[in-house]
This record gives C-alpha cells, sequence and structure tokens, in this order.
C-alpha cells in the first residue's frame, strides 16, 4: 500500500465517509444550492441557515459520492457552523489552496489545521474536483445560484 | 509481427511499447482499452513512415509526394472496405471519430427524411454519442427520441424492440456492443424487423470493431459507424460505412474544399460518393495508421482474437465473482470482454484511484451511458476493458488490487 493512498485515505476521512455529519436535507433553510460533477455523475446538496448577520446558524448536506467528497463535505459542514459567511468564503479559499496549488501561505488557525487531512487530495490531480464539490456548491448557495458544476 | 498460427499474449504483448513502461514504478495492467486502445509497434511505424517519408497533401498535387501521400491515404480506405467487406470504395466515409459518424448521419439524414411527429428509435444501451446527436436532429423537427428497454441483466429486449417499431420510425440507431456493460446485441434480427417496415438501421460499432469480424453486406446494414482509436489506430480518425443508396441521397453534412465539383459564387455541385462527406484537408496520416491497425489484426485473426477475449472474460469473471463486495453490473449471456461492477460501500472512484496505485488502469465513472446508468441505479461503475494484449496475469493483478480496496473500506 502506497503512502499517497495512505495520506489520502485516512482514518478521519475513511470515518466521516461513511459515517457522514450533518447528512440530510433540513426542513427550514435559508440557502441551497446543488454541486454536480459532470465526470462523474456524483452530486452534493448544500443546505445552510444564516442570521441577520450572515452568521451559518446550521448547515447540512446530501448527495451522492465518493469518500473524498463525502468526507470533504461532512467535514465542511462541521467546520462552516457558526461562521460568519466572510469567514466561510475565506476558509474556501484557503482550503482551494491546500488541495489544489502548493498549500503555502496558508492562514494558521483550527480549522485550517482539521482541513489538513484533505492535503493528501493534492497528490491525486484527478480528484481534486471531488474534494472541492460542496465548498464550490457552499460558495454558490451565497451567491444564490441555485446550482454549480465542478467543470 | 510474426507468423501468429497459434495465439501467443506474450509476444502479442511485445508488438505494444507502452507494456514496457512502468506505472508507479509497478507492471502496467491496462484494462481501459474500452475507451481507447493501446498502440502496436506497425501502427507506430506506419504514423511515423508516413510523416517522415512521404508526407504531402493528398488528392490536390501532382507532385511525387502527393501522389504517395493520396495512394497510401486511399489505400487504408481500401483496407477498410476490405475489412468491413462493403460493395464499394465510395461507401466508406472517414470522419474524425464515432461521434462525427453518428452527428454526420443525424444531421444529414435527418434533413433528408425527419419531419414533425417522426421517431427515432435508440436503446437503453446506448453511449451518449448515440444519444445526443438524435436529440439534436429531433428537436429541429418535432421528431422525437425512444428507447428500446433492457433488463436486468442488461440483455437487450427484443420483443420490447418489435412493439416500438411503427411507421412512425424514421430510422433505428443502436450500439452493436454496450461500452459500458458489454452486451452484444442481436443485431441480425434488429436489422430484420426494421427493414421489413422499411425503415434503415444505425449500428454503433465502436466497441465491436476491436472485438470481432463484422461484415457490413452480410448484416445488410444502412449505416455501420467506428472510431479508430478504439482499434488500435491513432485518434482522430474515424468510419462511417453508408449504403450507396443513402450517400446519394443525403444532402452534404459541411461544405468545404475537396467536397465539391465546381464552385461559383451563384451555385455549387458536390462530389459524389464518401467525397461528398469529407469536407477540407482530411486525417491522411491517422487513416494510414487505421489501414496498418487494420492489418495487424487481420494478421492475428478475429477467430483467434475473440476466442482468446472469451477466455479472459470468463476467467475475470469467475474471478471477481468470488469477491463477495463485489457486484458485476450487465450479465447478458452475449457479452464482449467488458464487465462493469461496483463494490459495497465503495464508490467506483475510489476503487479506480487505488487500484491505480497497483498499475492498475480502470475506467470509473458514467462511461458516458447516463440513462444505463439510471436504469441500474447507479451513479457511476467501476469497468474492466480487455483487449487482444491483456492476459490472466492482468486479472490477477485486478483481483488483487480490488482486495487492496477492501482493505482500506472493511
Amino acid at each position: 500500500m502506497s503512502d499517497s493512498l495512505k495520506e489520502l485515505y485516512q482514518e478521519v476521512i475513511l470515518d466521516h465517509s461513511k459515517h457522514p455529519r450533518n447528512f440530510g436535507k433540513p426542513e427550514h433553510f435559508s440557502h441551497e444550492a446543488h454541486g454536480y460533477n459532470p465526470l462523474c455523475g456524483d452530486t452534493v446538496n448544500v443546505y445552510m441557515t444564516l442570521d441577520e448577520q450572515d452568521i451559518i446558524q446550521d448547515v447540512s448536506f446530501d448527495g451522492k459520492g465518493c469518500a473524498i467528497s463525502l468526507a470533504s463535505a461532512s467535514l465542511m459542514t462541521e467546520i462552516l457552523k457558526g461562521k460568519t459567511k466572510r469567514e466561510a468564503l475565506s476558509l474556501f479559499d484557503q482550503f482551494h489552496k491546500l488541495v489544489a496549488a502548493d498549500g503555502t501561505d496558508l492562514d494558521a488557525g483550527e480549522d485550517t489545521e482539521r482541513l489538513m487531512v484533505l492535503a493528501g487530495v493534492k497528490q491525486f490531480p484527478m480528484r481534486v474536483k471531488c474534494a472541492t464539490l460542496s465548498w464550490h456548491a457552499m460558495n454558490s448557495a451565497f451567491k444564490g445560484a441555485a446550482e454549480t458544476t465542478t467543470e | 509481427m510474426n507468423d501468429m498460427t497459434v495465439f501467443d499474449v506474450e509476444r502479442i504483448r511485445q508488438d505494444f511499447p507502452i507494456f514496457s513502461e512502468k506505472v508507479h514504478g509497478k507492471r502496467l495492467t491496462f484494462l481501459d482499452s474500452g475507451a481507447s486502445a493501446q498502440k502496436p509497434q506497425a501502427v507506430l511505424d506506419a504514423v511515423h513512415d508516413a510523416y517522415a517519408k512521404t508526407y504531402a497533401n493528398v488528392h490536390r498535387g501532382v507532385h511525387h509526394l502527393s501522389q504517395q501521400s493520396t495512394e497510401l491515404y486511399e489505400g487504408a480506405r481500401e483496407i477498410v472496405r476490405a475489412h468491413m467487406n462493403a460493395a464499394s470504395l465510395d461507401e466508406i466515409v472517414f470522419t474524425k471519430n464515432t461521434t462525427e459518424a453518428i452527428n454526420l448521419v443525424a444531421q444529414s439524414y435527418g434533413q433528408l427524411a425527419l419531419k414533425e411527429g417522426d421517431e427515432i428509435l435508440l436503446s437503453y444501451l446506448e453511449h451518449h454519442s448515440n444519444i445526443v446527436p438524435w436529440q439534436l436532429a429531433a428537436e429541429k423537427v418535432g421528431a422525437t427520441v425512444k428507447a428500446v428497454p433492457i433488463d436486468q441483466n442488461g440483455e437487450f429486449l427484443l420483443e420490447e424492440y418489435l412493439k416500438l417499431l411503427s411507421p412512425k420510425t424514421k430510422i433505428v440507431a443502436i450500439t452493436h456492443i454496450s461500452n459500458a456493460i458489454g452486451t452484444i446485441v442481436p443485431v441480425k434480427e434488429v436489422i430484420e424487423a426494421a427493414h421489413n417496415m422499411g425503415i434503415p438501421v444505425l449500428l454503433d460499432g465502436s466497441q465491436a470493431m476491436p472485438h470481432m469480424k463484422v461484415d457490413v453486406q452480410a448484416l445488410d446494414v444502412d449505416f455501420y459507424v467506428f472510431t479508430g482509436h478504439k482499434v488500435f489506430a491513432p485518434t482522430g480518425i474515424g468510419v462511417l460505412y453508408a449504403k450507396n443508396e443513402w450517400l446519394e441521397k443525403m444532402p452534404p453534412y459541411q461544405g468545404g474544399g475537396d467536397m465539391i465539383n465546381r464552385v461559383t459564387f451563384e451555385k455549387t455541385t458536390y462530389a459524389t460518393g464518401h467525397s461528398k462527406f469529407e469536407a477540407g484537408t482530411p486525417p491522411i496520416v491517422q487513416a494510414i495508421g487505421l489501414g496498418a491497425a487494420i492489418n495487424y489484426v487481420n494478421a492475428i485473426g478475429f477467430d483467434t482474437i475473440a476466442a482468446h477475449e472469451q477466455k479472459l472474460l470468463a476467467y475475470a469473471t469467475d474471478q471477481l465473482s468470488q469477491l463477495n463486495s463485489v457486484k458485476i453490473i450487465g450479465q447478458a449471456k452475449q457479452k464482449a470482454a467488458i464487465i462493469s461492477f461496483t463494490m459495497e460501500g465503495v464508490h467506483p472512484h475510489d476503487i479506480g484511484t487505488i487500484v491505480d496505485q497497483s498499475g492498475v488502469a480502470i475506467r470509473v465513472g458514467h462511461h458516458c451511458a447516463q440513462p444505463l446508468m439510471d436504469f441500474f441505479d447507479v451513479p457511476s461503475t467501476a469497468r474492466a476493458s480487455f483487449a487482444l494484449y491483456n492476459n490472466r496475469e492482468d486479472v490477477d493483478h485486478l483481483v488483487q488490487s480490488i482486495k487492496t480496496v477492501q482493505e482500506f473500506f472493511g
């Protein structure tokens, strides 16, 4: 078993993919978006409830996806709860740097630290879109776009 | 290539330089020929020589190289004609690939024969390239696309097909072999039934051509399309076989050089036969490569190739069936050496990434066949597709690498 595979499929990732947190469509929400990856057919729906100060009171997701996309979405929902819209978008930027760019100049902090479990994705360029699908959907939900694709 | 009285897969593998390459430091186990096949040295040499020794544009020069290039290019057309047993060279139209060949027929035949209320009959087994061009043609005139259903084994339902054929049906366009699950469609029966009602038939032979010999006259098929890169030829070359009677009636698909008889600003008259449908400088070297590829497989012989692949299919099916977590999607009685499968609790993309680390190349995804995936209620599958150069060791590596997947997700 190669080291890069072990790094990609860490225990935390496998745990989140098998037991995704905040999974399911809530009865009430203020923002939602549908994410779709046309390459593999995977889908994710992100549901958020924002208060008047643009603070994410609740966030959940559902959909079908691989271990990487499910784990990434699950982790995202855990981290975003209680964040402002601005903080959430800044974390998206951080996350993108982590998995798709060279991973340098990341802000220090607890949330970035938690996202580091997905750093292994960088070794697998074909899987970057799996990891970012739910984040793109979150971004679209803020913009009020109902649909987003990874293309 | 050596004399092939007895099929020796190890000797075949030596004809393909790619197999001396390593992937992640491992032996390459290439099980993705259904997406695109590897190239034998004979094809690489033909392509190299065409550029290095005889290259010039075709059909227009009077100089030596242009003549040589034209002879090789048209020679490739003759190789394709003889291989498919077409009645005349005029019936072999070179295209970019299968997709372009189907778009050509959908647009041109569509313009000739489709009108509001007409029906185009496809099946659930189709690749998107044999769905979307028909939808575009149908939308233009207000025609409808219908699809022949399959059963849970992935078997084409002939009785349902017969029920769907109607006077409204203006063309039947069906795959010869399913790219996603390997089902071989009973095309002889499909064609006979359509012809009894005066309906022409297009067969998508993309997956059939690498595995079997196709005789278009014996089938009496109206249109037969395939792509070169899946039969060990370069990319960028495909073939549309069409009966002359259709090519004569059908309007041009694209305008340009080479497809004309006489051009004035008032009126242009068109070339006839295949030339009418081949606008612009064609994929010269790619066609020459296709000729070399067809010569290569014919020297081995399709009886031998098919027997070898069917043995591999049986072995792989048996080995995969012994893995509890693996479910094979598509168990038609007549199958080409293509196995689609899913694993309980593991997404195909994760399977693909993990087996790749062992040097095993398989395709994961919807295989451009989303209606078929919807039918089986899966977003995607993992697919191992075999070709003449695969051996039992490839199957063993696949099985071994799937066990690694089980270790991860077990």
